[in-house]
């Protein structure tokens, strides 16, 4: 045996174990990185899945003409400003007949969520029989309340209630009167300061006018743009120079084009700020050079084969590419802009700088009206000191992630489906 | 009319334009014997007609709406009588709103003085008539121009390359959006950067130690000179990206090892995809798990050995910030390390060294300046990344590089800077688009290098 056969031998014991040390790092960072994908996913709906479901409580409300302080049940002007809270007052003090003074009665009267009186309107406005009548119905109870229902027996006795409400809860708990029901003001309510009552649908609709303005404006322009370079632009500094910033702007952080936003389209051009036009221009921009880039590849991708075909048989360079190569790219095009879409979904800096971070209750109509999208409202929410805003966010961040992972989903459906390989 | 309502109208007469010059076509076809002897096919006759319609009436709408704003505005504030001229910009400005809110009825006239009242009365019909104006001189060039694309259709009329050359140039204008872009950027960040410094030095903002933006609101308030110097808010940025890529780099790096050399196909179509989700997750939700979570873990782990962790520490926002890179990183060593030809591999293993030794002697050799690239991309990412650090870092500029202390960076800055009620030309907002100015020049440059390097690498192996 050789001298070096020898040493190699020697060695080998150890190289076999640096070689498994190796492998096991690699294991180990693969490991790290899906053991945070699992704690993100898993904090989040932890954190959330209880906020889809509100507590409500059970009382005898009586439609009393004197306590509503109406004199005509037909006048849509005194049904709008009658004492609707005065209702639930008188139901929660008959309910606990005991309670006196001011500080327990304005705990009492905190049970019961503020918006709850909005739902005793809009059932008298749609059945004006009701008035006298006495009903037994389910009441939005106060954020509170929520909180403390849903926490662990150990949980309870941090809560911020007093001693009476949680007496007055565990009657409402032992007569079997307090439920959770399904959390309908999320899904239909803008923002609001009562995290009973506030709701993520003005931040998807203020998402949606958004993202439509993005989608109108970037894909075309994408598109050209990238025709443009793949098929008609010659080889010179100028097209050069634009393939140089398409590629830096592709990598130039989000919050710039938000200062581009807020000191040329709102500053030079006049814009109005907080609404969905800018914040989709802005956000086009941003993707544009996304699009670009995997139109370019998409376009890349369609054999020379076909050109030659439709050039001899007399097609125009516009006809070949307008008529042949740009369906046989779309499905890559379109995937493409998916996924710029769901980029621009979960922007959210650029849009703090031009405004779109305004408390906003109203849901809005259209790209002019002044709105948030829906990683804002998340940043919003995280940002309030009620614990219930926590379950909130977590439930809003749930709402994103479910449209980016179907919009992500769809993308590559299409790749798998549309997209021919050649 | 409405803007909108005039672009409907705009369309539809588009719409009726194409009509008109497909019919023409026809027509004049007719008596030569079919369409066969005109130079093109109808569709680019109706096209021409249609674009002769629809460009010209579209720029005059465009520039129009750009200016007109302005001239009102000039035409409301000469119309003011000498003494209720304003005498600075700001009391300009101010009059201006005040113009504007009596004009759309949210400041009764009454309650201002008659000059301001009869500018506002003026400033609506103004309004008015510009509207009008607006949309009868449009839809007059659109009728015009359609009119004009209608008659010139003649049998002998190249129709096809005109509209070919019109789409190619509309194409081109598309692609140079991304100069116009980038263009738009550097101004704006330039030009506020200036009169920033034309209030505070330079070289106070580019090396001084103190950060505190307050000014004083009003001349004869007693408050702190705001100082403005930036050097916290740098090192706060780097620390807060060393820590990300002390976490990004090695796992990166090793993920895409292991997945582009050892994993089986079965482990890597599921890893790779699953880690590339990490990539999709919005950055505020980082930021909420970062501030919510991440943050508090920390600090009492930090109490449980008896360390002091700040609840806004700079490592909780590094540690998740990292988490969020790794996707770049190991997709792009992941793109290099699978660029290495087989023959590398092979004389490696063949002469008998173990994979290890293999990757690490030869293919990671061969590998750098790719990997170098994406390290260099991964940090201009760290640095221009906003949500993580406006949640989980803290807004106290202090100048350490004590990762469990709380610190500031140059983003967050930016954003608390612009998002509060401030005055556009105070020294606060513009100190803001100085550091955007920063925030630009170093992701550029580090932009620049890495696709060099990366571009320079390909080239070798293709």
């Amino acid at each position: 045996m050789s001298k070096t056969t020898e040493q190699v031998r020697k060695s080998l014991a150890k190289r076999y174990r640096a070689e498994k040390m190796f492998k096991a790092y690699g294991m180990a960072a693969i490991g790290f990185g899906l053991l945070a994908l699992v704690l993100l996913f898993t904090d989040i709906i932890g954190k959330g899945h209880s906020a889809f479901f509100e507590t409500y409580v059970q009382m005898d409300v009586t439609f009393d003409e004197y306590t509503l302080d109406i004199m005509d049940v037909n006048d849509d002007e005194e049904l709008n400003f009658a004492n609707y809270d005065g209702l639930i007052r008188d139901a929660l003090r008959e309910k606990f007949p005991g309670v006196d003074g001011r500080q327990e009665k304005r705990e009492l009267y905190g049970l019961v969520s503020t918006g709850a009186g909005y739902e005793l309107r809009d059932m008298l406005r749609a059945d004006r029989k009701l008035l006298g009548q006495t009903r037994t119905l389910w009441l939005l109870a106060d954020d509170d309340v929520d909180v403390y229902v849903k926490s662990s027996s150990d949980d309870r006795l941090e809560s911020r209630l007093s001693e009476n409400q949680k007496t007055w809860i565990q009657t409402f708990e032992a007569e079997d009167k307090l439920e959770l029901q399904w959390n309908k003001s999320l899904f239909t309510h803008g923002d609001s300061r009562e995290p009973e009552l506030a709701g993520i649908w003005g931040a998807v609709m203020g998402s949606l006018f958004t993202m439509i303005v993005t989608l109108l404006l970037s894909f075309p322009i994408g598109v050209a743009a990238a025709i443009y370079l793949e098929e008609f632009a010659p080889k010179n500094r100028f097209t050069d120079f634009i393939e140089v910033n398409i590629n830096n702007l592709a990598a130039v952080p989000s919050i710039i084009f938000g200062l581009l936003g807020l000191a040329v389209i709102i500053g030079l051009f006049g814009m109005p700020r907080s609404v969905p036009l800018v914040g989709g221009i802005v956000l086009t921009l941003m993707t544009l050079p996304t699009i670009i880039i995997s139109s370019r590849a998409a376009i890349k991708a369609v054999p020379p084969s076909i050109r030659q075909a439709a050039m001899g048989l007399g097609a125009s360079n516009m006809q070949v590419v307008l008529h042949h190569v740009l369906p046989l790219a779309l499905p890559g095009m379109l995937t493409g802009a998916i996924i710029g879409m769901a980029q621009a979904l979960g922007e959210t800096a650029p849009l703090l700088m031009i405004g779109m971070v305004a408390f906003i209750v109203d849901v809005p109509g259209g790209p002019l009206d002044p709105s948030t999208v829906l990683p804002v409202q998340i940043y919003l929410w995280a940002d309030s000191p009620e614990q219930s805003f926590v379950a909130l966010t977590s439930a809003a961040i749930m709402v994103l992630l479910t449209f980016l992972i179907a919009m992500n989903t769809l993308a590559v459906f299409l790749r798998k489906r549309l997209e021919r390989r050649w | 009319m409405q803007t909108g309502n005039l672009l409907l109208l705009l369309v539809v007469m588009i719409a009726g334009a194409y009509y008109m010059g497909h019919r023409r076509s026809f027509a004049l076809a007719r008596p030569l014997g079919g369409i066969r002897h005109l130079h093109s096919l109808p569709f680019y006759y109706a096209m021409r007609t249609a674009i002769w319609c629809a460009i010209p009436a579209l720029v005059v709408l465009g520039a129009w709406l750009i200016f007109d704003d302005t001239l009102i505005r000039v035409t409301v504030m000469d119309s003011l009588p000498a003494d209720s001229q304003p005498v600075d910009a700001s009391s300009a400005n101010l009059l201006l709103n005040q113009i504007g809110n009596v004009a759309s009825g949210a400041i009764a006239a009454s309650e201002v003085s008659p000059a301001v009242a009869a500018a506002a009365e003026k400033l609506n019909s103004l309004r008015s008539l510009n509207r009008m104006a607006l949309a009868v001189v449009v839809i007059v060039v659109a009728m015009l121009g359609a009119a004009w694309g209608w008659l010139k259709i003649s049998p002998q009329m190249r129709a096809r390359q005109q509209v070919e050359k019109v789409l190619q140039t509309l194409f081109m204008l598309s692609a140079t959006i991304a100069i116009l872009t980038t263009v738009g950027i550097l101004m704006s960040v330039m030009f506020e950067s200036v009169r920033f410094f034309g209030k505070v030095p330079a070289t106070d903002f580019l090396f001084g130690l103190q950060w505190s933006p307050q000014t004083a609101l009003r001349a004869d308030q007693v408050a702190s000179e705001g100082a403005f110097g930036a050097i916290p808010l740098f090192m706060g940025t780097l620390l807060i990206s060393a820590i990300a890529l002390l976490v990004a780099v090695p796992v990166g790096l090793m993920s895409a090892i292991y997945l582009a050399e050892y994993a089986p196909p079965k482990v890597r179509s599921f890893a790779k995809p699953a880690l590339e989700v990490l990539a999709g997750v919005p950055t505020v939700v980082y930021g909420f798990f970062a501030a919510l979570t991440v943050a508090p873990v920390i600090r009492q782990l930090g109490e449980s050995i008896g360390l002091d962790v700040a609840s806004e520490s700079a490592l909780a926002a590094g540690l998740v910030m990292g988490v969020m890179i790794i996707p770049f990183v190991s997709s792009l060593a992941d793109d290099v390390i699978t660029a290495v030809p087989q023959a590398l591999r092979d004389a490696s293993l063949g002469l008998g060294a173990t994979r290890s030794e293999t990757i690490k002697k030869v293919i990671f050799p061969a590998a750098l300046p790719g990997i170098m690239g994406g390290i260099l991309l991964a940090a201009s990412r760290a640095i221009g990344e906003t949500m993580i650090v406006v949640m989980a870092a803290g807004l106290a500029a202090n100048l350490t590089v004590n990762p469990l202390e709380a610190v500031t960076t140059v983003t967050v800055q930016i954003v608390t800077l612009l998002t509060g009620d401030q005055e556009f030309d105070s020294a606060k907002t513009l100190a803001a688009f100085a550091l955007g100015l920063m925030l630009f020049i170093t992701t550029l440059l580090l932009n620049v290098v890495a696709l060099h390097i990366v571009k320079k690498y390909r080239e070798q192996y293709d």
